[in-house]
């Protein structure tokens, strides 16, 4: 059917068009994304084009400041210190982006069950994620990275369990008002099920403020994880994230005050990128709602 | 008070309670799978199978779990956790005074967090828009995209070596002993926190504060003719802070996790440093005690905020919707 | 009147424009507006949502939001110039000597301080009153002013504490602690109930009396301005249009806009079928050229859409003026309300009936039961009701009388507390899942926000497809040339398809609504206050093509309303509703004829009329209505009854009786015997006095 197929046309034009009226929308969502869109790039093929592999290690040239030679300069194994920023990158945005997806996966559909369904399902739900919050962060992380051993996933794991009580709560809330909305009632006099009025009709309207919470969860994932791999509970050598590379580092910092400043400056930039994007969107798609 | 409010707070100890039961439960069921036993910690790992089977005996771990759970859940009502696996010390002498003293560290960030980052909330809502708001929002953006790992190293580095390094580089000193002293240890972990949680409280408080201005009841108030400041302090001040006191409660949860770095790098005699060498040695009991308290006033500052919210709003905001 | 040396002229508004900038351009709000206003003379600024009246009153004070600012013209009060006022200046007129009376006064009053606080900081700022004592006198005398019972006590609560009704009035007595010059009201009636809305005017028509206080009234409510201002203004998109003497300008209108306006307007006990305006008020960022009015105007030619149309004397005497190149046409040939056709449907079987109905919320858990002396809200209690084939029964309540949640039970949204809903005769609880798929197809509900009831990420034609393809099993060719019928029938364009709900105008929504309703024949729609959103103008359009529909596809409806004027003009009968009961039904002219009971009696004697001669006496409730966690005992009504005769309304319950005595059609619930409820219950009210 033609109109079923502009239709679709058009839902892709809305869409796309959407997407790039936020890209440019607000100056933070831009900058946002200027940065994180080339580190992940980076962190892909970047160590292809340092003159020394991250792993390579070079004895004689160790602990040396920036030189033509080794950009950024070299740690206490000779090694390239930009080759192992780019690296590192991998395993640090692997874990912010990696946990925040987990915790959107896992807290989402909880939220929403529980904002949809309200009264003794909420009350029980929304408990368990209290009792979860209620256990500092990086305790908790601490300790189910203990239980579970440390590697980059387990780690993932970690932090998306730990962070999924945030993205339920943020969800149930939204869900609870959008609820409240008559097209929901509407729905339910027209006797939909539960899921298609939960998925079909709730979700969609309540992405925005579930983009906002990701976007600036991203950013406390990856200093988490890079906290709890400081502790060496993290992948650890030979594969670093910076969290790890700055814990290193540490035992040289008043030698070499480089090699401290590199990752730290790395994790700044990357985490502060993704807060001034989850702050951007939150202008833009809050102006959006106001429409 | 009134009768809905005592209810609801009623209900709040309540909840805050149960939350704490299972917290603990929880705590008790991770530290049962975590890997490698009491015994081997102690004995080390070419112990005899005869020597573990007597220290496991002599410790109660051959016991059913559920026996062990109770003992676990009878020690911690009596505030008994237990004996360290490595030191043989009771738990709570080992735990107790170092939750003090990061209790101490906490405090004096939370102290230094409220004296700046409310006032200056305050000043960027009230000046929305202008460079001295710019300044303030656009520099916590750094406070909240910087590791406590990061700005404690840093901090490290520059203030105890070098042309700045008039200060300690770590260690506690009693504050009955020494006040200067104190101040002068303290100052370097507390400062690393505060550079965090201080961005974290002025975005709150500039936009819960912002919201406030913008509000009908206060342009009801200046079209009574009141002035700029009695606007700010009479009207805004109380309604546009409430958001605040909840944040700093969440905050003091956060704090509770992040001594742990700032005590390591610190070598501050905290609860947070004696987590990770319990973590190092796998003595269960430290760990679980270690999680426990701070856990438990994580809760007790979030019930403690309810309590001053409703306190603070007539308005029966927090009851049943 | 361009001189202010004329002692009596307290405000001056001469040819202001006023503009805000926003991203895409510049909103020119109001454009040439000028306004007079006299010592004790009150004006009424009439105009429906965007015509920019609230905005003439924010210019008068000088608080436009920060985008926006009086660009040409000039304002002055008593002689200063507002506009170029310092700001210690303004400081000492706002509040000390203009007051405005803000809309909302939930949103308005401070939740933090107490009542009592923010009066007498009003006191003190501009009276020369300084110790605490005489300020609190002051507070408790005008919250005596403003009739709030107990004022000493009620100084000390907070906002919250308060009814509607009474923070409307303590927002008041801020404004008149200070005995200002000039009093603005900005929609003060707005959300408030129609027996709270009248004694609020009554409170104002005393103040005027009493005090020499000019009062600049501004209202979409028409009624309102008729009963208690002496002029009127009114404002279509930022522009006057007319301006004289009320009951000059409601009984002789002379510009078309007033007229489709007044037209549009349902009234009680007027039989009119309403005219609809067509289109829509035009976008501000960018004005047409000549009459702002044109393009809706039965009267316009081609000379109205050039040039500046100005405002043209109509009479010199009474300062009636009209901005119409045709006032004259328009006078002599005026757009009128014609009398509707009588409905000619003949109702049918039962389709939907409740028996014994009651909805508790807030049940509680068995600790709160057991511990607490925990009162669930009695939101619906011992309902019984019929709606037929073809039918249209109109439920009328004030808020919180639990019409909705009838309405909703009735479609069992929510779990009944206890009764039987039988839908053609079959228990609704018994029900399988086929045939409550069944029911839900043929009963569906439209809901008071368009917009909140249309999925905001759905197209229009998504939204009207889902019914169908949920209750048919059309293929979607025919699917898709359903929506053609539909979207015809509903008066839109097919350009709305691929739209979303958010590029709509609140009518095309609640268009879209009822034609998603209507998608699969259903044959019981409940209509949840459909109109009371939307402006007037729209109202009736909708109301309209309600009617058409219903005698086309022969849909009963259950109209729920708190708008008497509204029931009156599509239903056939009537169920009252007070506190969760229903205490009178009947066919509409029964309901609106004696005998009445006693609550829908000052109901609708409650209600302003548009014709501005008329006084009738007045009926007035006390109080408020009581919690329904803790309704009354007895007679629920018994606690504001006017008539109440004793101890009987406050022990026994009295039951729904036939009053008529054709076919037990009327009933009321009421202790009263035949002949007392008969007697007009305004002649025998207050015999004291």
């Amino acid at each position: 059917m033609t109109t079923k197929e502009n239709n679709w046309r058009a839902n892709r034009q809305f869409w796309t068009q959407k997407a790039l009226n936020l890209v440019f929308a607000n100056p933070k969502v831009t900058i946002g994304l200027a940065i994180i869109a080339p580190t992940i790039v980076l962190s892909i093929i970047g160590s292809e084009f340092t003159s020394h592999g991250p792993l390579e290690t070079n004895p004689a040239d160790r602990l040396q400041g920036p030189s033509g030679q080794y950009l950024l300069g070299t740690d206490h194994l000779g090694r390239d210190i930009l080759s192992r920023i780019f690296l590192g990158a991998r395993t640090t945005l692997l874990i912010g982006f990696g946990s925040t997806a987990l915790a959107v996966l896992l807290g989402v559909p909880i939220g929403l069950i529980a904002g949809y369904f309200k009264g003794t399902t909420d009350e029980i739900l929304m408990r368990i994620m209290d009792i979860v919050m209620s256990i500092p962060t990086l305790l908790l992380g601490l300790l189910i990275l203990v239980a579970l051993s440390s590697s980059t996933t387990n780690l993932i794991m970690a932090i998306g369990i730990v962070f999924t009580p945030r993205l339920a709560r943020v969800t149930r809330s939204v869900t609870l008002s959008e609820s409240k909305q008559s097209y929901v009632l509407a729905a339910k006099a027209r006797g939909e099920s539960h899921l298609y009025i939960m998925f079909r009709e709730i979700l969609p309207n309540v992405t925005s403020p579930i983009v906002i919470e990701s976007s600036t969860r991203v950013g406390y994932a990856i200093m988490v994880g890079a906290s709890l791999s400081f502790l060496g509970l993290g992948s650890g050598p030979p594969y670093p994230d910076w969290g790890y590379m700055v814990s290193v580092a540490r035992e040289h910092m008043y030698s070499s005050p480089w090699i401290l400043l590199w990752p730290c400056l790395a994790l700044l930039l990357v985490i502060m990128a993704t807060n001034i994007l989850g702050d951007g969107l939150k202008d833009a798609l809050d102006e959006k709602n106001f429409q | 008070m009134n009768r809905t409010n005592q209810i609801y707070l009623l209900k709040r100890i309540v909840t805050a309670t149960v939350s704490l039961f299972i917290v603990s439960t929880a705590v008790f069921a991770i530290t049962q799978i975590l890997p490698g036993n009491a015994a081997t910690v102690i004995l080390g790992n070419e112990a005899t199978e005869e020597a573990v089977k007597e220290i496991e005996a002599q410790l109660g771990l051959n016991r059913p779990l559920w026996q062990q759970y109770i003992d676990y859940m009878i020690g911690l009502l009596t505030l008994n956790f237990g004996i360290s696996l490595t030191s043989q010390q009771p738990v709570m002498s080992m735990v107790w005074p170092r939750f003090i003293r990061t209790l101490q560290l906490a405090m004096v960030t939370m102290g230094m967090t409220v004296i700046t980052a409310i006032p200056l909330g305050v000043i960027a809502a009230k000046e929305r828009d202008s460079k001295i708001d710019y300044l303030i929002t656009t520099s916590t953006y750094l406070g909240m995209s910087v590791p406590s790992f990061v700005t404690a190293t840093l901090l490290l580095l520059v203030f105890t070596t070098g042309p700045f390094g008039f200060l300690p580089s770590g260690g506690y000193t009693p504050i009955s002993q020494n006040v200067i002293e104190w101040l002068q240890r303290i100052f370097l972990p507390a400062l690393s926190l505060t550079v965090i949680v201080m961005a974290y409280v002025l975005r709150q408080t500039r936009s819960s504060m912002i919201e406030t201005l913008e509000s009908k009841y206060i342009r009801t108030a200046r079209l009574k003719g009141v002035g700029e400041s009695k606007v700010l302090f009479n009207h805004a001040l109380r309604n546009g802070l409430l958001p605040t006191v909840t944040v700093l409660a969440i905050n003091f949860g956060w704090l509770m996790g992040a001594v742990v770095i700032v005590e390591e790098i610190f070598r501050y005699p905290g609860i947070g440093e004696l987590i990770v060498i319990a973590i190092r040695n796998r003595d269960l009991p430290v760990i679980q005690a270690g999680v426990l308290i701070p856990s438990a006033a994580f809760i007790f500052a979030n019930l403690t905020a309810d309590i001053v919210y409703t306190w603070l709003d007539p308005r029966i905001t927090m009851g049943d919707q | 009147m361009t001189q202010s040396d004329i002692n009596n002229t307290i405000l001056e508004v001469e040819n202001i424009n006023v503009e805000f900038s926003v991203p895409d351009g510049t909103v020119q709000a109001l454009r040439d507006v000028s306004v007079s206003l006299d010592k004790g003379e009150t004006l009424g600024i009439a105009g429906e949502s965007g015509s920019g009246k609230s905005t003439l009153a924010l210019a008068i004070v000088q608080y436009l939001d920060s985008n926006g600012h009086v660009s040409d013209g000039s304002i002055r009060f008593k002689g200063r110039d507002i506009l170029n006022a310092s700001k210690d200046e303004l400081r000492s007129i706002r509040g000390g000597e203009i007051a405005h009376v803000a809309q909302r006064p939930s949103q308005a009053l401070n939740p933090s301080l107490t009542i009592g606080e923010q009066i007498s900081e009003s006191i003190r700022l501009h009276q020369d009153i300084d110790s605490s004592d005489d300020a609190r006198e002051r507070t408790i005398e005008v919250l005596d002013q403003v009739n709030i019972p107990d004022p000493a006590e009620m100084s000390e609560r907070y906002p919250h504490e308060l009814s509607g009704g009474q923070q409307q009035r303590a927002m008041l007595a801020i404004g008149l602690s200070c005995n200002p010059d000039l009093l603005i009201l900005d929609e003060p009636t707005t959300g408030l109930d129609v027996t709270t809305q009248a004694k609020f005017l009554d409170l104002i028509q005393d103040l005027k009396s009493e005090y020499n206080t000019a009062i600049l009234l501004i209202t979409h409510n028409l009624g309102v301005i008729s009963e208690i201002a002496d002029r009127v203004n009114v404002l279509y998109a930022g522009k006057m249009v007319e301006k004289g003497p009320v009951k000059e300008v409601f009984s002789n209108p002379a510009n078309p806009y007033t007229q489709a306006l007044l037209a549009t307007t349902p009234e009680l006990g007027v039989d009119k079928e309403l005219r609809p305006i067509p289109g829509r008020i035009p976008d501000l960022d960018n004005i047409p050229d000549g009459c702002i009015f044109a393009d809706r105007c039965d009267y316009a030619t081609e000379k109205c859409e050039t040039g500046s149309i100005r405002m043209e004397t109509v009479s010199e005497r009474d300062g009636h003026e009209s901005r119409c190149l045709h006032w004259e046409t328009a006078i002599s040939d005026p757009i009128e309300a014609e009398e509707s056709a009588a409905p000619s449907h003949t109702p049918g079987e039962d389709v939907l009936s409740a028996e014994k109905l009651k909805k508790y919320y807030d049940v509680g858990g068995v600790i709160q039961n057991r511990f607490f002396d925990h009162q669930p809200v009695q939101a619906v209690s011992d309902v019984s009701l019929t709606i037929r084939e073809s039918e249209t029964v109109g439920l009328v309540g004030e808020s919180g009388c639990g019409k909705s949640t009838l309405g909703r039970t009735l479609l069992k949204l929510h779990d009944t507390t206890d009764g039987s809903i039988e839908f053609r005769h079959q228990e609704l609880s018994g029900l399988n899942k086929e045939q409550l798929q069944q029911f839900r197809s043929e009963c569906q509900i439209i809901f008071q926000d368009p917009e909140a009831s249309l999925n905001p990420n759905k197209t229009i034609e998504e939204i009207i497809e889902r019914p169908l393809k949920l209750f048919t099993e059309n293929p979607p060719e025919e699917r898709q040339q359903r929506i053609t019928e539909l979207i015809e029938q509903m008066n839109l364009g097919r350009e709305i398809r691929s739209k979303y709900p958010h590029e709509l105008s609140g009518g095309q929504q609640q268009r879209v609504a009822i034609a998603r309703a209507f998608a699969a024949n259903p044959s019981l729609i409940v209509l949840d206050e459909p109109v009371a959103s939307l402006d007037v103008s729209v109202q009736a359009s909708i109301l309209n093509l309600l009617n058409e529909l219903r005698d086309e596809y022969g849909t009963s409806y259950l109209l729920i309303s708190h708008d008497l004027s509204v029931i009156e003009s599509i239903c056939d009968r009537v169920a009252v509703m007070y506190l969760g009961e229903i205490i009178e039904t009947g066919t509409t002219s029964e309901i609106f004829a004696p005998p009445y009971h006693p609550y829908t009696r000052s109901l609708l004697r409650s209600i302003p009329t548009l014709d501005p001669t008329e006084d009738i006496a007045q009926i007035r409730l006390d109080g408020d209505v009581p919690s329904a966690r803790d309704p009354p005992s007895g007679c629920s009504f018994h606690t504001r009854c006017p008539k109440k005769i004793g101890d009987i309304c406050e022990t026994e319950d009295p039951q729904l009786e036939s009053v008529g005595d054709t076919d037990n059609s009327h009933c009321i619930s009421c202790h009263l015997d035949q002949d007392q409820i008969e007697s007009p219950l305004d002649m025998v009210a207050n015999p004291e006095m």
